[in-house]
């Protein structure tokens, strides 16, 4: 199955990524050898095969329920690019 | 046209822990922005989150409580979407494989027949940060103290018919949560949310409609005032040609309507898989036999021990049971006075007054002891009811602390002097010529203003019931 432009562009909407129009055509090449590469996976019968969720066959450790994380704002907020009272600051953003 | 509503609730319960569902950050409500948001929760690279064993706990006591299965093997995946309040991207959710699956709770309806609501599914997932948006003109403000906090989503069928089903539905969720001591229920700050998923349909279709969701609901009164417009919003439209459009809404309840917030025509494609940074969680049995073993008593089984233990009426042990503070309450009572006078003074008086002033039990100015001391002296016949409700005005306001020595302070004692009684019952006929004309010539009604005569002379302290017993020998002999 190849991808179309279309779906480049609906991908990289969803990750918010700009395509530069000149870029288009690889772009869409290498990710069609990509799904090429899959693809040769889909011949394999799973049916009866239980998705595997993780590749270790391990499950979970637990932790216990106690709060012990120190506050350490200032040093968290010294790398982003705009705090104030505490706040993160960002671009006005209402849905 | 006849139209039939078609309502599914997903509610979100934040888990009554101490620290977040991947970190050891605390959940506390209302610190200082950011001061309890660790790298787990900003999303810092190289981060590695590990499962709270709390919310493993509390999602198996739901389970249990609801009679659902158990995903012995769950898994937690990536939701992706991006919001500033949600630093890393994506939300760490659970989606094919939840921990809890297809489960039941019966609902009683208006008019005491019950109803079984299914519950699809209820999975884990962190809750996002917040967004503050009218602080700055040109900024929104990030707090991230939420970030990270547990929440179970819990996801009903479309069973519901009626905003009405569905606020029953709704308040029989959070009593078990409460119940459970999963949850703190407060929907005020947001630890109790309710979603509401609605559609209409014509009568007899067997096709749901387009659905609606319908957000920011954080009461149960605005839930149902909220479904009611939304259903009057799709029937109008309808009926005038339109179609409904799937889409989420958000109710404002100044205005009490919904409005669209946003289309999800194209953007519900949160791309989900599992997390690799998270391993499954599994469940031995011998754990969940554990847990089963610590369950506490639920709603339903306290409902039928009041009914069987203290022969209380099902409406009456349904109001008691629904919170668990109040049913605690009212068995200390119980345990200390006549459980049927408890009971009866809980409903008509305790929480009507705790309504009224919009308090919870737990600050309840009058005591379960208090309580007890007073429906004694009632069941002893020291006081009469109506005495009763004034101590117990008293007591509210703080006027009085002891109920036998406000008794004694203020001689409230009923009169059981019969020649006293005798003389109120005496001055009345004489005053009352007609009423008693009345009463001879077989108008019983009449009978209550003669003894209101006599308690308004007894000045309330007088046995209704005697006075009602004299005036009978007197007139009719």
């Amino acid at each position: 199955m190849a991808l179309s432009a279309d779906d480049l562009h609906r991908a990289a909407k969803l990750a918010r990524l700009n395509v530069a129009p000149q870029s288009q055509q690889a772009q869409l090449d290498a990710l069609n050898a990509v799904m090429e590469m899959v693809s040769a996976m889909q011949s394999v019968d799973t049916s009866d095969v239980e998705p595997m969720a993780h590749p270790l066959f391990q499950s979970q450790v637990l932790r216990e329920d106690v709060a012990v994380e120190p506050n350490q704002r200032d040093k968290y907020q010294a790398s982003a690019p705009n705090t104030d009272a505490g706040y993160y600051l960002v671009p006005k953003v209402i849905e | 046209m006849q139209w039939e509503t078609v309502i599914g609730l997903e509610i979100h319960a934040q888990l009554a822990t101490q620290s977040k569902i991947f970190s050891a950050a605390s959940t506390a409500f209302g610190a200082e922005p950011n001061t309890q948001a660790c790298p787990v929760d900003l999303g810092m690279p190289g981060i590695l989150p590990v499962v709270n064993q709390e919310v493993v706990r509390m999602a198996v006591m739901f389970a249990l409580a609801t009679n659902a299965e158990i995903g012995q093997r769950s898994v937690f995946e990536r939701k992706n979407y991006f919001y500033p309040d949600l630093p890393k991207g994506y939300q760490t959710s659970q989606f094919e494989f939840p921990i809890v699956g297809k489960g039941k709770v019966e609902i009683v309806l208006e008019d005491g027949s019950t109803k079984v609501v299914g519950l699809t599914r209820a999975h884990l997932e962190e809750d996002a940060g917040k967004s503050v948006h009218d602080l700055y003109s040109e900024f929104s403000a990030i707090d991230l103290n939420r970030a990270g906090t547990p929440l179970l989503e819990i996801v009903s069928e479309p069973d519901m018919r009626s905003a009405k089903e569905a606020v029953a539905y709704a308040k029989k969720i959070h009593s078990l949560v409460r119940y459970l001591g999963i949850c703190d229920g407060n929907m005020q700050e947001g630890s109790f949310r309710c979603d509401a998923n609605v559609s209409v349909r014509l009568k007899g279709e067997s096709e749901f409609g387009t659905r609606a969701e319908v957000k920011n609901v954080n009461s149960f009164r605005f839930l149902e005032r909220a479904i009611n417009f939304e259903v009057e919003r799709q029937i109008d439209l309808l009926e005038s040609g339109g179609t409904v459009v799937q889409e989420t809404r958000l109710y404002d309840p100044t205005k009490d309507e919904t409005r669209s917030m946003r289309s999800k025509e194209d953007a519900e494609d949160y791309r989900y898989f599992p997390c690799p940074d998270l391993l499954p969680v599994v469940i031995e049995e011998a754990d969940i036999q554990s847990i089963r073993d610590a369950l506490p008593e639920l709603p339903d089984q306290r409902l039928n021990r009041y009914q069987s233990q203290w022969q209380l009426s099902g409406d009456d042990a349904r109001l008691l049971v629904q919170d668990r503070s109040v049913a605690e309450y009212f068995e200390a009572v119980a345990n200390q006075a006549d459980p049927k006078l408890a009971s009866n003074w809980m409903v008509n008086e305790v929480i009507v007054r705790l309504d009224k002033d919009s308090i919870e039990i737990e600050r309840s100015p009058v005591g379960p002891s208090q309580l007890a001391a007073l429906i004694a002296r009632i069941a002893d016949k020291t006081i009469n009811g109506k005495i009763g409700r004034q101590i117990l005005d008293a007591l509210w306001s703080g006027e009085a602390s002891d109920v036998d020595s406000y008794i004694a302070d203020k001689g409230l004692k009923q009169v059981t002097d019969t020649g006293a009684i005798e003389a109120w019952v005496d001055e009345v006929i004489a005053n009352s010529p007609d009423q008693v004309q009345q009463i001879k010539e077989g108008k019983d009604k009449v009978m209550g203003f003669l003894v209101g005569q006599a308690m308004k002379l007894s000045k309330g302290k007088a046995n209704p019931a005697q006075l009602s017993e004299l005036f009978k020998a007197k007139i009719l002999g």
